[in-house]
């Protein structure tokens, strides 16, 4: 343990510093999500979009699936990324709307890596794979839209026909879909 | 040391006892003095920040110890909640700067006492301010403000040639309380684990998943959370988001959190609660409070003086069912983003020439870098600014221009900070660029 005032009388005043050319430094969030953006390998059906280059911690991100319910639809999710990141998961609504039985009307996406089991250790990818996974195995499971969790595990090809019908653009149920086909 | 020489040669008894005579568990490095008591009372500045629970016990405690030049800074005002606890507050003072007034209260008190308030947020002051400290004290309950000053303070770390230079360090002393438990640590910025480094340690905050909360409630919290998550950005009954200081605001998510309970047959959602998950509220305890500062209040002095080993450096402290202690050497993170970056010096010789493609060629050709994918961003007038990023392509063509503009044209001064981050490193890598002067120095 080094004794660290012996330099107990010094005294230190503001005005003489090294280097104080007014520069701000890049907070820990900030040099993770650029990290993060730096190492970002999206899987071909992905791709971002930042409207401010200079401003990592806002994006969008689309996804096109090529396989699945899904495919030929194009979804888009915006992405926010608070100061306390890593420590806490970014927040991710989904833009589109989406006949999907984890993602309601308003957005909100039940997936567990971006709320109960959120690590600090998690990337931003990781996030882009959770989501991709959601397209393609949507999970009856843990609904945020009922109705649509309850057709998929009765009756599939009702769901498919339901899912189709909402990226065409129209009514499924009492719920008016807008078209999202690419 | 003439002036309080008479008066206080009683009223310093104790300290006198333990700094001008050595002890068995005196630092080995100890040299009694009385310059000692002179220098706590006449030189050395000490921040605290927080004037709440915990800034409330620090001020009292390290003002009747002898400091005297003692700075609080606290962007809150006085709520009535807060009168059992946070005792240098009154009912009258309720709706005033906690800072300002916990500041009187103390110079009223204690004779001598010269306490300075800032009624601001952290984030107001820059780096001239904080550099005037000797150490810092955080009573803080938000891990933002925490990692925000050590970020701070990691800053003014200077380094010669790779090697820290001692006299920059401003050692952080950092407590913090939930309920019945609570930590004091001491972190020498630089040397010993940070707050970034040991970022694991901080519970996350409690988050349910989303379809338990939309489907399958089971617990109060359940559905003031749907309440919270879902219905209030649905029916948005003030066209606003969620203010938990609006008692309009925390009625309604009450009455519809209750509406959802009786639904759910579920008991226990109360206006309390409500608020409490509203404006994510710990209960405060007044004596962890106590014990807490008085831990960091001892690192304080112990670090000022000398006298005494410091903490090494975390404890946990939890007086839920009898008393608990428990002390641990948190260890510093190799690529932690805080606190293991050591600036380097990158030295330009023709600034004015140089474009951004050719330094993306050292950071990509240059023995010393070799780096696959360099991604760049840097500060400019205090806002980020992204030179460069291959990766993405939509970044990419918006930074692409700057391949070939000079450094200077794209604001780069000397002394300029550059992050890269690389495929390479775990960390980003911090460059301090150095134009050399193209002139001989007059
Ligand atoms: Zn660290």
């Amino acid at each position: 343990m080094i004794k660290l005032f012996s330099l107990k009388q010094q005294k230190k005043d503001g005005e003489s510093s090294p280097r104080s050319n007014n520069q701000k430094k890049a907070t820990a969030a900030q040099l993770r999500i650029t990290k993060d953006i730096n190492e970002l390998n999206l899987p071909k059906t992905c791709n971002t979009e930042f409207p401010d280059a200079d401003d990592l911690l806002s994006f969008k991100l689309i996804i096109c699936p090529d396989e699945g319910f899904y495919r030929t639809g194009r979804f888009v999710f915006s992405f926010k990324v608070g100061p306390n990141y890593p420590h806490e998961p970014p927040k991710v609504k989904c833009e589109t709307q989406v006949y999907h039985p984890n993602i309601d009307q308003q957005g909100n996406v039940c997936l567990n890596i971006l709320r109960e089991d959120w690590k600090p250790v998690l990337t931003i990818n990781s996030i882009v794979y959770g989501l991709q996974y959601l397209f393609l195995e949507p999970n009856p499971e843990d609904p945020l839209n009922k109705e649509a969790a309850e057709v998929l595990t009765s009756n599939r090809r009702l769901f498919e026909q339901n899912v189709q019908k909402a990226m065409r653009g129209g009514y499924v149920g009492g719920t008016y879909f807008d078209r999202c086909l690419k | 040391m003439s002036e309080h020489q008479g008066v206080s040669q009683k009223r310093w008894g104790h300290l006198r006892k333990v700094l001008e005579r050595p002890g068995p568990f005196s630092h080995p490095d100890f040299e009694p003095s009385s310059e000692i008591l002179d220098f706590i009372m006449t030189t050395c500045k000490l921040l605290v920040i927080g004037a709440g629970g915990l800034g409330c016990e620090l001020l009292k405690d390290l003002a009747l110890m002898g400091f005297k030049q003692i700075h609080v800074i606290d962007m809150d005002t006085i709520e009535l909640s807060n009168l059992n606890r946070q005792f240098l507050f009154r009912q009258e003072d309720i709706g005033s700067s906690k800072a300002e007034v916990a500041a009187s209260f103390i110079n009223r008190k204690v004779k001598g006492c010269q306490v300075t308030p800032h009624f601001c947020k952290i984030q107001d002051y820059d780096e001239t301010f904080y550099r005037q400290f000797h150490l810092v004290v955080c009573g803080l309950d938000s891990i933002v403000a925490r990692r925000w000053i050590n970020g701070m303070l990691i800053s003014l770390l200077n380094y010669e040639d790779g090697t820290l230079d001692q006299t920059s360090i401003i050692p952080m002393i950092d407590g913090g309380t939930e309920g019945f438990k609570g930590h004091a640590r001491v972190i020498l910025p630089g040397v010993s684990a940070c707050i970034d480094c040991t970022l694991d340690l901080y519970p996350p905050q409690i988050t349910y998943p989303l379809c338990t909360i939309a489907n399958t409630p089971r617990l109060p919290e359940h559905c003031i959370e749907y309440v919270k998550i879902i219905q209030w950005p649905k029916e948005n009954p003030w066209g606003s988001l969620i203010d938990g200081d609006d008692p309009q605001h925390i009625l309604w998510i009450y009455e519809k959190s209750l509406e959802r309970s009786t639904q759910f047959n579920i008991v226990g959602v109360t206006y309390r609660l409500v608020q409490g998950v509203v404006k994510n509220i710990i209960p405060a305890v007044a004596s962890t409070n106590a014990v807490i500062a008085a831990m960091c209040a001892t690192e304080v002095f112990k670090l000022a003086t000398s006298c005494c080993v410091p903490l090494n450096n975390y404890l946990v402290f939890n007086d839920v069912d009898g008393i608990y202690t428990y002390t641990f050497e948190a260890e510093k993170k190799e690529n932690c983003l805080a606190c293991s970056q050591i600036p380097q010096t990158l030295l330009i010789q023709d600034p004015e020439q140089m474009k951004l493609k050719n330094l993306l060629d050292v950071f990509c050709e240059s023995a010393a870098y070799q780096m696959k994918n360099p991604g760049l961003t840097t500060y400019i007038n205090g806002k980020n600014k992204t030179l460069y990023i291959s990766t993405i392509k939509n970044i990419e063509e918006k930074t692409r221009e700057n391949l070939t503009k000079t450094l200077l044209e794209l604001g780069l001064q000397d002394g300029s900070e550059i992050m890269v981050a690389d495929l390479t490193s775990p960390n980003v890598l911090s460059v301090r660029l150095k134009f050399a002067s193209k002139n001989v120095d007059t």
